[in-house]
């Protein structure tokens, strides 16, 4: 969901771009208190797995596939303002080396895959953990229900922001139509892929999945074990 | 399952990614994404312009200079990957160290604070 340059106005580029610089600005401040020691390495990792994961083009039908956006994935993982900055990251490098998404379109990137994707992932996968059984083994689709809701909630956002400052003259209602209807198939990709990814890490490492923090903290109650990092964590 | 280091699980998630962007993405369906197919169906695509980066050695995910499409491909992916993981690994360790000495734990003596440095070390020797 690269947004190239030419599709949107100056004035709304520059205002999405604005709108980046803050969050990034916030995430800076907000990844502070989600990293540590023990978790800065995986977050490393996880943005060099988004930008793996979405060179993977997936085929969805009638000509068309989808990638990874990758911000539920990396909001559960390592917490949401962390993978701000990391689908902020790999949009940059994107960018600059490979000539995708563009340039003056990276306020507007941000703002899609690394504010709107991310956040909708995050609320939606805290709310489907607080009607689910407070285990675990929620997590996972927990957090694949979030990656399947963010895809075409920001294709909407592109729809919504192309509806203030689109350059080409064309039919909203069937802009909309469109983006809505493939995002929601892509998103059904979204989930898979988040989902495994998660599982994977849950399955050896549960206690450093950011999204599995308060369900082990509640066991953590029950069951004695005072291991220095983890207590201070 | 037994669990793992967290140095065996980055390790093994960056080779994974290595693969997936060398390896695996060769195999990835070339159709356009979903936005770019849906600007040419609502007849947007002409919109848009020619990228900055296309002078970039690996604009259009493709290494300059190889021919050889898949080589050309998996260079730019482990390109990629390597530079997103320094880049980003650096940022999450600056970030991370900090709120390590923000905290201050005893005993640790490279989070000691800046203010600090000038007496330890005139102690030290």
């Amino acid at each position: 969901m690269h947004v190239p340059d030419g599709f949107l106005d100056a004035p709304t580029s520059l205002g999405t771009a604005g709108v980046a610089v803050v969050g990034v600005g916030l995430a800076l401040r907000g990844a502070r208190r989600e990293l540590d020691d023990r978790t800065a390495p995986l977050a490393g990792l996880v943005a060099a797995f988004v930008f793996a994961a979405q060179m993977l083009n997936f085929p969805v039908g009638a000509g068309t596939s989808g990638h990874l956006l990758g911000g539920a994935l990396a909001a559960v993982l390592v917490g949401p303002w962390t993978a701000t900055l990391s689908i902020a990251v790999v949009l940059l490098v994107q960018g600059l080396l490979f000539a995708d998404g563009g340039l003056t379109a990276l306020g507007t990137n941000i703002t899609l895959m690394g504010l709107v994707g991310v956040w909708t992932g995050w609320l939606v996968f805290r709310g489907v953990q607080a009607v689910l059984p407070k285990r675990v083994s929620m997590v996972v689709p927990a957090a694949a229900v979030a990656a399947l809701v963010s895809v075409p909630v920001a294709a909407l956002a592109f729809t919504g922001l192309y509806a203030v400052g689109g350059l080409a003259p064309i039919p909203l209602d069937s802009l909309a139509t469109a983006m809505l209807g493939w995002h929601t198939l892509i998103g059904l990709g979204e989930a898979a892929i988040t989902g495994l990814a998660i599982s994977a890490v849950v399955a050896v490492r549960p206690d450093l999945v950011h999204g599995a923090r308060r369900v082990l903290a509640t066991r953590r109650l029950v069951v004695v074990e005072p291991e220095q990092d983890q207590v201070a964590a | 399952m037994r669990p793992v280091s967290s140095r065996a699980l980055v390790v093994t998630g960056l080779l994974v990614a290595l693969f997936l962007a060398g390896v695996a993405s060769f195999y990835a369906s070339s159709n356009p994404d979903g936005l770019t197919y849906v600007a040419q169906k609502v007849g947007l695509s002409h919109a848009e312009r020619p990228h900055a980066s296309d002078g970039s050695p690996f604009a259009g995910y493709a290494t300059r200079g190889v021919g050889n499409e898949r080589l050309s491909g998996g260079v730019a992916g482990v390109v990629g990957v390597v530079v997103v993981a320094v880049l980003f690994g650096g940022l999450t360790w600056v970030l991370g160290r900090r709120r390590a000495g923000d905290a201050a734990p005893e005993g640790s003596d490279a989070a000691a604070p800046e203010h600090d440095r000038d007496a330890s070390s005139s102690v030290g020797r």
